[in-house]
């Protein structure tokens, strides 16, 4: 077996206020392997992923191919491991949608002409060409998402990371990521509340419950282990929506 | 809302939406400048004058003219309680200066915002010399500008339908709940804040920002700067020339 | 309080576009020196909710409502200078977005309301931090801001000849008070609030000034420089006698003669050009105050 791209062992973080969001986590990611990142509300998945980019520094090791990360290491980590945010608002930061999707791109040092075009064609392939001179608060939830999503995969990195990126899409787009999710070559954890998402898209799972993976194996035996899927339709009642974020519970 | 007609607006591809920021900016304070320094003498006649540059403006760049002319109307609140104290004091003509003036100057400040993008306009403003850090404080605010207030008005509409609002009457404890609401998008507003440098980070930023926009002025821009400042100068020395 | 294009002399536009430009130039560099390089996102989205707190509105009494403005609440949480640079922000947006104030009246309305009104504040909140009571200093802070912002301003217009009856200047002055009253009570209320959210928030006010003495003085400066000029031009009768009843005039007219000897006597033989140096130099003079309290509270946090 070759090294992991990820590495994480014995993990804590606890935030500014006291909250003790991760409280001993041991994880590892195989190279093109996809995972999904399950658990209820709170329970330190968004934190994690975090940890993964060394935006959030806790106590134990994190290594990323091969490189721990540290305060020297940063540059190189944040490379290779692209980051999409729970909440698209707070990625969509540019004046418009073209010019967030290049965000990253000169950052890596292309130039505007060679970051165009790839700009251009990311937004391509999430079906957002036609927006790009949009400032990012006219579009949708799931537009928005979109675009995040072009942004960090036009920076091409080795690992994608995606906290909850089916929140706001319809089913069809819905269906749109998980086809170009399939078709990346990439090693990918998804967090996601969305269970037929994650039955589809991973083949391992792992369960979050304060601050602690409690449960791993395939997205089927873990929601079932954790009595995680919603009853079946009721009487009169329309089934409900798949992927509505955080109802699952209820 | 207010600031997404402008957008709207400002995405436009005219003659006047395609010119350099910076051209816009000068053109913009030298008109500004020429009406600033015209005596209230002036008024009432001579001073509407002064419109035929930024008609010329916002007819060439295919705005609406009745909406931006109502837009620029929103200085007469402002202008009424001077124009009126000007009317108490007897300055019948300073009271009509000053409406024409600040009229005439907001309709020009509009034609030049209609028809710049925000972050167009910035990038002109830097390469003006104006300080990065505040210019990126600018686009930062405008960004969220949507978003925080959308967030306000939605907390406005929950109170409401909690039975909050009603009479006019001062009471302290409505004082105490707007308070603890304004906290609440405060510490909102500051963990988003971090948020968002958490995904600038995430995406390689090293404290640089770089601007898509790459000014490169033409000659259609140096005509603009040449007409601009030499229309302003010649209304201005018209105005106070013997009748 | 701000400011539209047509209404502000040259002479007034060219000192506070001056002192704004150089003030605002001094403050990005100290905000952007002195806090971490995550601070660009912060300002803005601060600035952001600002305008969305303005958004909320506050019964005043008789049917009007008043609403925060917000700049002492922004020195008190983020300190001085990105609270500087912050509304600075906010009024380019109000000017360019919304048509709210002057493009060249913007060094004007950010002079009053970035400049004076927030330093002024943060000040005075400075030097009562060391009572007892937090909410007496950010009471008197916040209100002070308002009240700096409003007189500058009525000055600048006083000084660019327009023209303000007793009466309704009476009238006008009143509803600031009322509106410096209020966001006193509202900085208080949320600071409160925001202590009980998270105590990080709230800059510590405890810390007494090395230098009160000296920042006292600079704050009266800023105050009589631009109540004095105010008073000094060819004020209203009523308002004068109004102010020598309150002594102020006085001593305002004292002050102002000291710097400039023959103030009243034809020195430039023209009385508008004599306002306008006055202008200049009454900005000028509000301007180094607040740069000398600026620099006397930046090296008591430095040290
Ligand atoms: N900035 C913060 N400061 C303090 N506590 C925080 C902060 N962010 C998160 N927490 C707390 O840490 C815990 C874990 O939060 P986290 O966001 O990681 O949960 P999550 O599993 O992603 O939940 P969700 O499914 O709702 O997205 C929660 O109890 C949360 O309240
Ligand atoms: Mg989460």
């Amino acid at each position: 077996m070759t090294d992991p791209v990820v590495q994480v062992a014995g993990l804590r973080y606890r935030y500014p206020d006291g909250t003790l969001a991760l409280d001993g986590v041991d994880f590892r990611l195989e190279k093109g392997e996809t995972v999904a990142v399950l658990g209820p509300n709170g329970s330190g998945k968004s934190t994690f992923v975090l940890h993964l980019n060394g935006l959030l520094q806790g106590e134990g090791t994190v290594s990323v191919c091969g490189m721990r990360i540290g305060h020297e290491t940063l540059t190189p980590v944040r490379r290779k491991v692209g980051l999409v945010f729970q909440d698209p608002d707070e990625q969509l930061f540019m004046p418009s949608v073209l010019e967030d999707v290049a965000f990253g791109l000169l950052n890596s040092g292309l130039k505007p002409e060679e970051a165009l075009p790839k700009a251009r064609h990311f937004l391509r392939l999430v079906g957002m060409d036609h927006a790009g001179e949009k400032a990012p608060y006219h579009l949708s939830g799931g537009e928005k998402q979109r675009v995040a999503i072009a942004g960090v995969l036009a920076m091409q990195p080795e690992i994608l990371v995606l906290d909850e990126p089916t929140t706001f899409l319809d089913p069809p787009g819905q269906r749109d990521l998980l086809a170009l999710l399939r078709s990346l070559p990439q090693a990918m954890i998804v967090v996601t509340h969305n269970t037929l998402f994650a039955e589809s898209l991973a083949a391992r799972a792992v369960f979050f419950e304060r601050g602690k993976i409690v449960g791993e194996g395939t997205p089927r035996e873990l929601l079932d282990c954790f009595n995680w899927s919603l009853p079946g339709p009721s009487r009169g009642q329309p089934p409900p929506a798949a992927g509505s974020s955080g109802q699952s519970r209820l | 809302m207010h600031h997404v007609v402008l957008e709207r607006w400002s995405r436009g591809t005219s003659i006047i939406h395609r010119r350099d920021p910076r051209a816009k900016i000068i053109a913009l304070v030298a008109f500004l400048a020429a009406v600033a320094t015209t005596p209230d003498s002036c008024a009432p006649f001579r001073l509407p004058a002064y419109a035929a540059l930024p008609l010329a403006a916002i007819l060439a760049a295919r705005l609406p003219l009745g909406g931006v002319a109502a837009r620029a109307a929103v200085v007469l609140p402002f202008c009424g309680v001077f124009v009126v104290f000007s009317l108490v004091a007897g300055e019948t003509q300073r009271a009509a200066a000053l409406l024409e003036k600040s009229y005439l100057s907001a309709l020009a400040a509009l034609a030049v915002a209609a028809t710049t993008p925000v972050a167009r306009f910035l990038a002109g403003l830097e390469a003006l010399g104006a300080p990065r850090f505040l210019l990126w404080v600018i686009q930062f605010l405008h960004r969220y500008l949507f978003v925080t207030s959308e967030q306000a008005q939605h907390m406005r509409q929950a109170a409401a339908s909690r039975g909050a609002g009603g009479g006019f009457r001062f009471r302290s404890w409505r004082l105490r709940a707007a308070s603890s609401a304004i906290a609440v998008l405060f510490a909102r507003s500051y963990r988003r804040a971090e948020a968002t440098y958490r995904a600038m980070l995430s995406r390689g930023f090293q404290g640089r920002i770089q601007l898509l926009y790459e000014l490169s002025p033409d000659w259609g821009d140096a005509l603009l700067v040449v007409l601009g400042i030499a229309v302003s100068i010649g209304l201005r020395v018209a105005m106070v020339l013997p009748a | 309080m701000h400011i539209p294009d047509g209404f502000l002399s040259p002479a007034i536009l060219a000192a506070t576009g001056a002192a704004s430009a150089g003030g605002v130039y001094w403050m990005s560099r100290r905000a952007q020196g002195e806090i971490e390089e995550s601070r660009a996102p912060l300002l803005g989205v601060m600035g952001a909710f600002v305008f969305a707190a303005q958004m909320i509105n506050f019964p005043v009494g008789a049917g009007t409502t008043g609403h925060l403005l917000g700049g002492a609440l922004l020195a008190f949480t983020l300190g001085p200078a990105p609270a500087v640079v912050t509304m600075t922000a906010i009024l380019a947006v109000q000017a360019l977005v919304f048509q709210d104030g002057g493009v060249l009246a913007l060094g004007a309305n950010v002079f009053n309301m970035a400049i004076a009104g927030v330093l002024g504040g943060y000040l005075l909140y400075r030097l009562l931090g060391g009572s007892r009571s937090r909410g007496i200093a950010v009471f008197t802070g916040a209100s002070a801001s308002v009240m700096v912002c409003a007189v500058l301003a009525l000055a600048e217009l006083r000084l660019s000849g327009v023209p303000m009856p007793p009466a309704l200047l009476g009238v006008s002055m009143g509803l600031f008070a009322v509106n410096a009253v209020l966001e006193g009570a509202v900085t208080v209320g949320v600071i409160q609030a925001l202590a009980r959210l998270n105590p990080g928030f709230v800059k510590e006010s405890a810390a007494p000034l090395r230098r009160p003495v000296l920042a006292a003085v600079a704050l009266a400066a800023v105050f009589l420089a631009s109540v004095g000029v105010w008073f000094a031009s060819e004020a209203p009768d009523g308002l004068e006698s109004l102010a020598d009843k309150l002594g102020i005039g006085g001593r305002a007219r004292a002050i102002l003669a000291a710097p400039l000897p023959g103030y009243d006597a034809a020195w430039f033989g023209n009385a508008a050009v004599n306002k306008a140096v006055a202008g200049v130099l009454g900005a000028g003079l509000a301007f180094a105050a607040v740069l000398l309290l600026g620099r006397i509270l930046f090296r008591k946090k430095a040290a």
